[in-house]
């Protein structure tokens, strides 16, 4: 049976990791490299790095970051952030990148989503879609949420797919960073109207949110950041949890 | 022991990759340098002799890839292979002998039709994550665990076939994961990034004899 898929995500400025990370035994815990090899010991599915400064002048050191990664992990990564023009997806793919997330550039730039796809696969491509309820609607959001789109949501996503997206990393931000749980409602209706992979995001605060996402609504992988990097939250725990619940994880 | 003796008397030792454009390779290169497996690239006829093992990897279009592999002028000297041969994911595709994908004539070493998944299944396509694989018997899943996850990430599969299938894998229906005929062998999977049961078994490959 296919496994739900368990994602921490990491956030990296210039090649170093950011954001309080509290692993014992780290001796840096700004070092993606092993930060990656830790999560993947814990029995992570796959990870994803968020480039958060992303601009043209540092895009070389991410390049080599991945390298890095792709030499020591033995599970898949994915890469976002400031992704625009297939020479940097294509740089990033023969670094050992397995997948990239796309956000404003396939915005402003549909056709990215095509080209990405007939270069190199859908299965490289994931388009992240941050969204905000506004007056009964879902509008996609650029920049983190700070900038409002003329999108709905969920003809976004619709509209993706139909162009190549492999998977769907969809981010409420009504519900990031409240700890209260994913948004399932949005969530489950998404997953009936497409037919790629979801990955659901925001809102993770404890085991529950993801035995409840899982079972609500169908999605195949719950990605969270701050729960697993302040240890709030165990992967093994967190798997075991999920099996007690009949869900299927991987057991590394 | 025997089979380094063997290969040491061939003159040749580790693992070809055939390197044809389709798709990156860095993460297979990388996983076979974590097993301290001796690896090099494919290029050319002669380099095919170079190497005890040889390894076609791929990923994105089957048709597309076909066309790369043929392009390198490797065809025939592939099929006269005598030695192991591991195709991985489309690398496995290449070595059946049509794919729905691109509707295209591939190698036909092993006798078998890669087709898409049907929709109507109620599944979601491509097949991504990690699935349990039900392997038989097998030198290539030797010391690997039964029940274990592979990580997989495809649109098109390898039909069942019980007389060259040695893995099978459900979803939607049930399908290879792994195959083999005579030296040929093909995994759906990605088992340089399928975790420690993935590098066990591109560790076992390189040690099949050959």
């Amino acid at each position: 049976m296919l496994s739900k898929r368990i994602i921490p995500c990491l956030d990296v400025k210039d090649g170093r990791t950011v954001k309080g990370i509290n692993f014992v035994d780290l001796r840096d815990a700004g070092d993606p490299v092993a930060l990656a090899a830790q999560y993947a010991a814990q029995g992570a599915d796959e990870l994803v790095f968020l480039d958060i400064t992303a601009t043209h002048e540092r895009r070389k050191t991410m390049i080599e970051m991945v390298k890095s990664v792709a030499r020591q992990l033995n599970i898949p990564f994915t890469i976002g952030g400031g992704i625009s023009e297939i020479a940097d997806a294509e740089a990033l793919l023969n670094a050992g990148a397995d997948k990239i997330s796309i956000n404003s550039a396939a915005v402003k730039n549909p056709q990215l989503i095509e080209d990405l796809a007939k270069n190199f696969g859908v299965q490289f491509v994931v388009l992240a879609v941050d969204t905000k309820h506004i007056n009964g609607k879902n509008i996609v959001h650029l920049n983190g949420g700070r900038l409002i789109t003329e999108l709905e949501t969920e003809s976004w996503i619709k509209r993706a797919e139909d162009l190549g997206a492999g998977e769907i990393l969809l981010t409420s931000m009504d519900h990031d960073g409240t700890k209260q749980g994913f948004d399932c409602n949005l969530l489950a209706k998404i997953n009936q109207m497409i037919n790629i992979p979801i990955i659901a995001s925001g809102g993770a605060g404890k085991m529950e949110h993801f035995t409840e996402v899982f079972q609500k609504t169908g999605v195949d992988a719950a990605l969270a950041a701050s729960v697993f990097h302040y240890g709030e939250i165990l992967i093994p725990n967190l798997k075991q949890e999920l099996k007690r619940n009949n869900i299927p994880v991987r057991n590394p | 022991m025997k089979d380094n003796d063997k290969k040491s008397t061939l003159g040749v030792l580790g693992v070809g990759v055939v390197n044809y454009g389709a798709g990156n390779i860095f993460s297979l290169t990388a996983a076979l340098e974590r097993q301290n497996i001796a690896f090099g690239m494919v290029n050319t006829e002669a380099d095919l002799e170079k190497y005890s093992h040889i390894i076609i990897p791929g990923v994105g279009h089957a048709s597309a890839a076909m066309k790369k592999l043929a392009q390198t002028g490797l065809v025939n000297a592939i099929k006269a292979l005598k030695k192991p041969v591991l195709g991985i994911c489309v690398g496995m595709q290449l070595l059946t002998q049509h794919s729905e994908e691109g509707n295209v004539n591939l190698l036909n070493i092993i006798p078998l039709q890669t087709k898409l998944f049907d929709k109507n299944l109620g599944i979601k396509i491509p097949h991504m994550g990690w699935n349990t694989v039900d392997f038989k018997n097998h030198l290539l899943f030797e010391n690997v665990a039964e029940g274990t996850q592979f990580y997989f990430v495809h649109s098109y599969f390898i039909e069942y076939n019980p007389i060259f299938d040695i893995a099978s894998v459900n979803y939607g229906n049930k399908f290879s994961a792994a195959i083999q005929k005579d030296n040929f062998y093909g995994v759906q999977f990605h088992p340089e990034k399928s975790g420690e049961a993935g590098e066990r078994l591109l560790k076992n490959f390189s040690n099949l004899s050959s």
